[in-house]
């Protein structure tokens, strides 16, 4: 079998390619050495192109493109930006591309962007121009959705397109929650009902909550998952109201983390990842002994998967995208990167463990590519 | 009216490499314009989308720094890029 893993970095894009047996993954890059690369992925549509948010330290945030697999890029003539603002109006401007999800599959060329602060961008035309989601940017509640974000900003990810429906969309907010928008974006509503809101004065709010990150499953897209900064959830559509499946997680380890991956095709089967949410939030792997965590059940009950994963002393910290699954139907091969620049696969529904790669910088994105 | 641009390492990718590039303009902004048309891209790395300079560039026009883009710029002037990084 063939795969990449595209790698992006505090430092630059790395590539890990497989050829043969899953022993064999070898190194490639850097790509765009000092850049920031908070994600890479890859068209499903056209399987030879790529696109990539990037931005330096000095410069300001843009979008590459390759048509060939990632042997060459190619800068987007408009990349994604506010519109301008008019006079005494709050003026913003994206400070870092955070996210991309490529649009349905009947709208070859499309893609949406989230940025940092919240926005939400198009292009039409595979990347090479972006326009600003006005539904969602302009929206009068847009200021109250995302009135305070991360230490590192507020963050717009988990742009999710339902596969029955090119209109049907969901994206998520750090902070701010979950929304969706059933016309393409015009418009957009909360739905967080469920999760919990540990950090706010009133835990039963609309909207404001910290949802990490949240997954559609491509098979039963009724079917959704979300990996909170309060909790592991499930939420069947067309029900409004997520349940805490994280409840079923060993109360030690707890329901924190950044990533959560889905089965390709069951949608009883998800992965994650807890991080150490107690206290100052350490955000790294629980007691330095780090695990993944299985379901095969909806959540109803969890497996530790640890076996070839450092047994003491190794205090991991796994973000958002940087986790993904090889998208087998069978023995699916997982994979996440660490922020100390480690790559770990997992063979066989992640049972056994091992490092692939080290020494990266710090790793932001980990992604699958055919 | 045409100057002289001294361009940092981190955007001579733009340049095809080159440290200082001739634009044409009177003032900051129309000297930016002119890079932009040359140098598909570059505008935008340096200003956003509000036209502010972004936070950790500044911009001189010899060793005056720019606060607002309409500064003008004579035929000999030199507008300077600085790239500002701090830690790792």
């Amino acid at each position: 079998m063939t795969a990449t893993l595209w790698i992006g970095t505090r430092k630059g894009a790395f590539t890990l390619r497989l050829n043969g047996s899953r022993r064999g993954w070898k190194l490639s890059g850097p790509q765009f050495l000092g850049h920031i690369i908070h994600h890479v992925v890859q068209d499903p549509r056209e399987p030879k192109v790529l696109l990539m948010a990037a931005k330096t330290g000095h410069l300001g945030p843009t979008v590459y493109r390759s048509s060939d697999r990632g042997r060459t890029w190619r800068e987007a003539a408009q990349p994604p930006a506010f519109r301008k603002a008019a006079e005494g109006e709050k003026a913003r401007a994206v400070d870092r591309v955070f996210w991309l999800t490529p649009g349905h599959a009947s709208e070859r060329g499309t893609w949406y962007a989230g940025s940092s602060p919240a926005g939400l961008f198009r292009s039409e035309d595979g990347g090479e121009r972006w326009q600003p989601v006005v539904g969602f940017n302009d929206n009068p509640m847009n200021p109250q959705w995302a009135s305070f974000g991360t230490p590192d900003g507020q963050l717009t990810h988990s742009i999710l397109i339902d596969p029955r429906d090119p209109r049907h969309l969901y994206l998520a907010l750090s902070g701010g929650g979950v929304f969706e928008s059933t016309d393409a974006g015009a418009d957009w509503q909360p739905l967080n009902e469920g999760c919990a809101a540990d950090f706010l004065p009133d835990p039963t709010v609309p909207f404001g909550h910290d949802p990490h990150c949240v997954a559609l499953h491509p098979t039963v897209p009724d079917r959704l998952y979300q990996q909170n900064h309060c909790g592991i959830y499930r939420l069947d559509r067309p029900g409004r109201r997520w349940v805490r499946i994280g409840a079923a997680m060993p109360k030690k380890v707890g329901d924190v983390g950044f990533p959560i991956v889905l089965h390709p095709t069951d949608p009883q089967t998800a992965w994650v990842l807890p991080m150490d949410g107690q206290t100052v939030w350490p955000r790294t792997s629980i007691a330095g002994k780090p695990a993944v965590y299985r379901t095969r059940d909806g959540g109803k009950s969890w497996r530790r998967l640890d076996r070839g994963l450092p047994r003491s002393q190794a205090w991991l910290t796994v973000l958002r995208q940087a986790m993904c699954s090889d998208e087998r139907a069978a023995r699916v091969g997982l994979y996440f990167g660490t922020t100390g620049g480690e790559v770990w696969a997992g063979a066989n529904d992640g049972e056994s463990w091992r490092c692939i790669a080290r020494h990266l910088p710090e790793i932001y994105s980990v992604t699958h590519a055919v | 009216m045409s100057c002289t641009v001294r361009i940092p390492s981190p955007l001579r990718s733009y340049t095809a490499g080159a440290a200082t590039v001739a634009a044409d303009g009177g003032t900051v902004e129309e000297v930016l314009a002119s890079l932009e048309r040359r140098f598909a891209g570059i505008r935008f790395r340096m200003v956003d989308e509000q036209a502010r300079i972004r936070p950790h560039i500044r911009l001189y026009v010899n060793t005056e720094e720019v606060r607002q883009l309409s500064q003008p710029v004579g035929a000999r002037d030199v507008v300077h890029v600085i790239c500002a990084l701090s830690g790792g």
